[in-house]
């Protein structure tokens, strides 16, 4: 977190990923999300089923099939624009460079096939490794990850892990090559809160050792809290307000934001008053040709937010995507 | 809706914590582990539920929050005697459950219902909604208006009458889960169990859940027990919380009480594991992280099942003495604690080990 910056590493602009039918009208998953990540920084996406988050991220990493997918927009990794480049290339970053842990560490293992192998299969891809030399490597992985007694670990196969180690596992395999950018994608929502806490933990530190750039995507507003430098809040497909995590939660200024914020209850918040949930539901949107897409369920509803899409606006430090955002607290009369 | 009491701040019931609905005593659910092809012979047994006691309170809600495998659903399904318990007693409005033949025990589960995590998988898909609501009235031979009554339903859980003809999937998560609390109402019960009821739905939809489920209880006296594993939604629904760890209770106290000042060493640590939607908050607290994962119920540690994990564990007792729950001379005595050591960890006395605590960052 206290890296000064040297430019993103990473620098996603106008991404659009639009998924086409036969016989149907096509859907836009994600709509013109940008962001850039540093080494070093966190970045939080965050957002409810279907805003998109996950989408972003597949694409980004070149993970959506080619079939019946659209995607448009730049993602630069390192000068290159990623959606361009031939697929060999893609495979070489993938896991070199740029690696992915997912939220269901059962279904991101092979079943039937031990962890040592799986593990080792990154060194021998990307590293050019072999036998002893790998596995000895994997050893010290696991280790590093907090996986004690790593060699019998190695044997093992994933039903006989628990689920924190798992994860652990398929962390140890996206850091097999040090990434520059590590995209986690929910990667504790299937996990207790004891091993969540000692999986943000260890992510955490991890950034803070290999001065990696984490995209961290996640539809918890505490583990954002805790984790992010920047924070990306998602809506149907477009990102509906970005700032830095401090000045976001003191201050959403886009009414999900401030809705989502209101509604979640809190440890350590008194009981009594009942919670305010936004309402309606996530599917209760509006085609963002047609206007704000939150303006079915938004409290801040004018005029103005139906007939044209808002336009995604820089104000004081954070961008904005909002005709009639929530008052700053100088706006606010007291 | 519109006519309840627009209330501030509602929870203005007066609930008397000696007028027992529900009393659970030393419940055990254990799981036969067998072995061998042609005689088989039980080699142990999964300990899913050992030794609970609980009171639920009239029109109280009682939370019971724990991690996964610690027995919690279990519990929740044995009351309703959905899994047999093996041992211990539940007493439901002084008749003994255990006591009732099946017959009998159908009959009782009208006074208590559940409501399930999953709304998709606990809707019957090709059943339409009328069909759901009013399965319950014909099961039970309730006379009357099946229709009119299952209007009234939706009407209690904010969905409109049109929604009778219509099938699960034609809803969202969160009308979905209308749908199986209207269903577990209908046959106006007494006491509920609800199982995870909003872990499955979004997070803008859950606040939605939760105050139609403390609605619900304001409107028609119900009594709740809530399984969850969301500590934030369970301090805020529950008046008492039960905290369960590897089949046993490490710690039960008035909801305020428990989160202001826990007093378990696993209480403790699940609670500093919580994240808060406040960067503020977030960067000055001090977490306990524990090490390993949950041991397994099939052959829980002796002494303090906790003991594995403790950050705090001391060299006596803790490993060979299994602690019972009591209450601690400087709290009130409904705060009771499952562990030997309560009065000196709270007192300061006894110190956590250094490697478990995570001090905030210094940035």
């Amino acid at each position: 977190m206290t890296n000064s910056a040297t430019g993103p590493l990473l620098d996603v602009r106008d991404l659009t990923v639009t998924f086409t039918r036969r016989g149907g009208p096509d859907t836009r998953a994600v709509d013109g999300v940008s962001f850039q990540v540093s080494p070093g920084q966190t970045l939080g996406l965050v957002g409810e089923s279907g805003s998109g988050k996950s989408v972003t991220s597949l694409a980004v990493m070149g993970l959506l099939p080619r079939r019946s997918v659209s995607v448009e927009g730049h993602v630069y990794f390192d000068g290159d624009d990623l959606l361009t480049l031939p697929r060999d290339r893609m495979r070489d970053i993938r896991g070199r460079d740029m690696a992915m842990v997912f939220q269901d560490p059962m279904t991101s293992l092979n079943p039937v096939v031990p962890i040592g192998v799986q593990v080792t299969e990154v060194f021998e891809r990307h590293q050019d490794m072999t036998g002893e030399a790998a596995r000895k490597a994997a050893a010290e992985l696991l280790d590093r990850v907090g996986i004690p007694d790593p060699g019998r670990r190695l044997k093992e196969y994933p039903h006989q892990l628990s689920g924190g180690m798992r994860q652990r596992a398929l962390i140890a395999m996206a850091l097999a090559c040090r990434p520059r950018v590590l995209i986690a994608d929910e990667p504790t929502t299937a996990l207790d809160v004891t091993i969540q806490a000692q999986i943000l933990e260890l992510l955490k530190d991890l950034v803070q050792d290999t001065g990696a750039a984490l995209i961290m995507i996640t539809h918890d507003l505490g583990v954002v809290a805790g984790l992010c430098d920047t924070v990306h809040v998602m809506y149907a497909g477009r990102v509906v307000e970005s700032a830095g995590r401090r000045e976001l939660f003191a201050e959403p200024r886009h009414p999900y934001t401030g809705g989502l914020l209101a509604s979640v209850p809190r440890l350590d918040a008194p009981r009594g008053a009942p919670l305010q949930p936004i309402p309606g539901s996530p599917t209760d949107v509006l085609s963002w040709p047609d206007g704000c897409a939150f303006a079915p369920r938004c409290p801040n509803r004018i005029d103005a937010c139906t007939g044209a899409p808002p336009p995604l606006e820089a104000i004081g430090g954070r961008t904005l995507r909002c005709v009639n955002p929530l008052p700053t607290a100088e706006e606010v009369p007291a | 809706m519109t006519e309840a009491p627009a209330e501030q701040g509602r929870r203005r019931r007066s609930i008397d914590p000696t007028d027992a609905l529900l009393t659970v005593d030393d419940l055990q659910v254990h799981f036969p582990i067998r072995r061998g092809i042609l005689v088989e012979r039980q080699v142990g047994a999964v300990k899913a539920v050992d030794g609970v006691d609980l009171t639920i309170p009239r029109g109280s809600t009682v939370g019971l929050v724990g991690e996964s495998g610690c027995g919690k659903s279990t519990f929740g399904r044995a009351l309703l005697r959905l899994v047999e318990p093996t041992g211990g007693s539940v007493h439901f409005d002084g008749t003994d459950l255990l006591a009732l033949d099946d017959e009998q025990m159908r009959r009782m589960r009208r006074q208590m219902q559940m409501v399930f995590q999953d709304p998709m998988a606990s809707l019957d898909p090709r059943q339409d909604v009328e069909s759901v609501l009013t399965e319950p009235l014909r099961a039970h031979r309730i006379e009357g208006d099946h229709r009119a009554r299952a209007r009234e339903l939706l009407d209690l859980v904010g969905l409109p009458a049109t929604a009778l003809s219509r099938y699960p999937h034609e809803f969202s998560g969160g009308q979905r889960q209308r749908i199986g609390i209207a269903r577990a109402i209908a046959l106006e019960p007494q006491l509920i169990v609800a199982d995870e009821p909003v872990s499955a739905l979004d997070v803008s939809i859950q606040a939605q859940v939760v105050n139609l489920l403390e609605e619900l209880q304001d409107r028609l006296g119900l009594t709740y027990l809530v399984i969850a594993h969301d500590l934030a939604v369970v301090r805020h629904i529950a008046d008492v919380v039960a905290v369960m760890y590897l089949g046993g209770l490490v710690e039960q106290a008035a909801s305020d009480e428990l989160y202001a000042a826990p007093l378990h060493p696993y209480t403790k640590a699940l609670m500093s594991a919580v994240p808060i939607p406040d960067p503020e908050v977030e960067d000055t607290r001090q977490r306990i992280l524990l090490a390993g994962d949950l041991p397994s119920p099939a052959a829980p540690p002796p002494g303090c099942r906790f003991h594995t994990r403790c950050p705090f564990r001391q060299e006596t007792r803790c490993d060979d003495e299994r602690p019972q729950l009591r209450s601690v001379a400087t709290r009130p005595p409904s705060h009771r604690v499952a562990c030997h050591w309560a009065e000196d960890i709270d007192a300061g006395r006894i110190q956590p080990r250094a490697s478990a605590v995570v001090e905030p960052d210094a940035s």
